[in-house]
């Protein structure tokens, strides 16, 4: 039996086509998903991201048990509501999943994990919370909306209170605050400005609506992962998982390694694999006709690799893709399309920011 | 519901076919197969000239989702390909029986045509799917 979210009969409604996601009957489109993608590149859209695990951490030691727990470091957390990305690892050095952990307070941190990976990520947080003596508390009572593009924020602001958006005023990137009913966080999966906003299940028809009414596109999966690509974030399950170094998955950038002298589960592996070294996660591009896809071969000069995540980018109107190769790997490659060697550019994994082509 | 029109013959992998008279029959995609694909952005055609045989991979549809073989419903001449598509694939989603036509075929052989479904047929081969 599939799971619904709060906002399930609000799709219906909307005439959106349902699938299957990971247990979840979730939205992949409302008709267009070209549609919905340039809704958000150029105006405002919103996704349900309820099926998304809110996990909230609380005791006087959660700061010390998320130092050990993730890659990146929350000891630059230093302002209440601000957020860091980070991967989780395992022991060997494998990405068990990426989260999003917000700093609320010093004996309460919040993280926002991915749906697919539920089960795992509580058991594997959970044992470890332990020897820290953290609780762990899941929190499916609450919806999620992420409202997205550059019109996102002055539309949600025609539905909020005087003190909501005295609340989010001048809010940076990456932060997220409790304001009334709602905790609303600059965070997003698309590349453009805007905002997630959790609130508790029995609500969210009702604010959803009212988003509807402000002129915000209901936008499905379908376009999610569009813009994620264009945006050249990484689709755990896809572009890593248990198997892949985050060295491997351009997450780098994501490895607080100082301190050298923090503890984090998988820095022991992490730091050996970054001795042996690792093949790298680059973004190709495709302008001639025809749709870079998961799974296709990419032959390279230094060997053979992968693409991880590949569509047709409907901002550029040509097709990108994301594919781990070898570290050696230059700027031209051929992919393996239907039987056909098709000629490439290999680019750095971001194609569209902020409305901006970048490549 | 998807849209059948009574007066197309359909092969079972979603393709449809109208007869144009002196044995041209114009094919594309069915109203259904469409649906199951999403957003076309790329149709690649037979070449004008080109001789395919029935059930032969002759055209490929891509969409957001997946690239997808179109395949002839008979064997014969590609005589006209729809040269509207290379600019606005959309036309499959917003028009499948009409302006998003994909190529106009010679037929061979007369007798194929009763490999094809009717609409009742091809509704029936859906539901069953």
């Amino acid at each position: 039996m599939a799971q619904k979210t709060a906002l399930h009969a609000s799709h219906l409604a909307a005439g959106a086509k349902m699938v299957d996601f990971f247990g979840w009957e979730m939205p992949i489109n409302y008709g267009s998903q070209i549609e919905e993608h340039h809704a958000v590149r150029q105006d405002a859209g919103m996704f349900d991201v309820s099926h998304m695990t809110i996990v909230d951490l609380t005791g006087a030691n959660t700061r010390n048990f998320l130092r050990y727990l993730l890659a990146n470091d929350v000891a630059k957390l230093t302002t209440p509501g601000k957020a860091l990305y980070s991967g989780m690892l395992n022991s060997t050095g494998g990405v068990i999943d990426d989260l999003i952990v917000y700093f609320l307070q010093e004996d309460f941190f919040r993280l926002v994990v991915n749906s697919a990976t539920r089960e795992k990520d509580l058991a594997h947080i959970n044992a470890e919370a332990k020897a820290f003596n953290v609780t762990v508390t899941e929190r499916p009572e609450f919806a999620m909306i992420a409202v997205q593009g550059p019109n996102a924020k002055a539309k949600v602001a025609t539905l909020l209170t005087a003190e909501q958006q005295a609340a989010v005023a001048g809010m940076k990137p990456f932060f997220g605050v409790q304001a009334g009913n709602l905790f609303i966080a600059t965070t997003g999966y698309t590349g453009e400005d805007g905002y997630e906003i959790a609130l508790p299940n029995e609500q969210a028809a009702d604010f959803w609506q009212q988003l509807v009414t402000a002129g915000v596109k209901p936008s499905g999966l379908g376009a999610r992962d569009t813009l994620r690509l264009e945006a050249g974030m990484n689709l755990y399950g896809q572009d890593m998982d248990e198997t892949v170094s985050p060295l491997a998955a351009n997450m780098g950038w994501t490895i607080a390694w100082e301190p050298g002298d923090r503890n984090f589960i998988g820095r022991t592996a992490l730091e050996q694999a970054k001795a042996a070294g690792t093949a790298k996660l680059v973004g190709l591009v495709m302008e001639q006709k025809g749709v870079l896809r998961h799974g296709q071969k990419v032959i390279t000069a230094a060997g053979e690799g992968e693409i991880t995540s590949g569509t047709f980018s409907p901002t550029l109107g040509f097709s990108i893709a994301m594919a781990r190769v070898p570290a050696a790997t230059g700027d031209t490659a051929e992919v393996d399309i239907r039987g056909k060697l098709v000629p490439v550019k290999v680019v750095k994994p971001a194609f569209v920011r902020m409305g901006k082509k970048l490549v | 519901m998807s849209n059948i029109p009574a007066n197309l013959k359909y092969a079972s992998s979603h393709e449809w076919l109208r007869a144009e008279g002196d044995g041209i029959y114009t094919v594309g995609i069915t109203e259904h197969a469409q649906e199951l694909l999403g957003d076309m952005v790329f149709v690649e055609l037979p070449e004008v000239g080109e001789t395919v045989g029935q059930g032969d991979d002759c055209a490929v549809a891509e969409s957001v989702k997946a690239a997808s073989d179109i395949y002839a419903p008979v064997s014969g001449e590609i005589v006209a390909v729809n040269d509207a598509l290379s600019d606005s694939p959309e036309l499959v989603n917003s028009s499948p029986y009409e302006d998003g036509w994909m190529f106009k075929i010679k037929i061979a052989d007369e007798a194929e045509l009763g490999a094809l479904l009717d609409a009742a047929g091809y509704q029936s081969a859906i539901d069953e799917a």
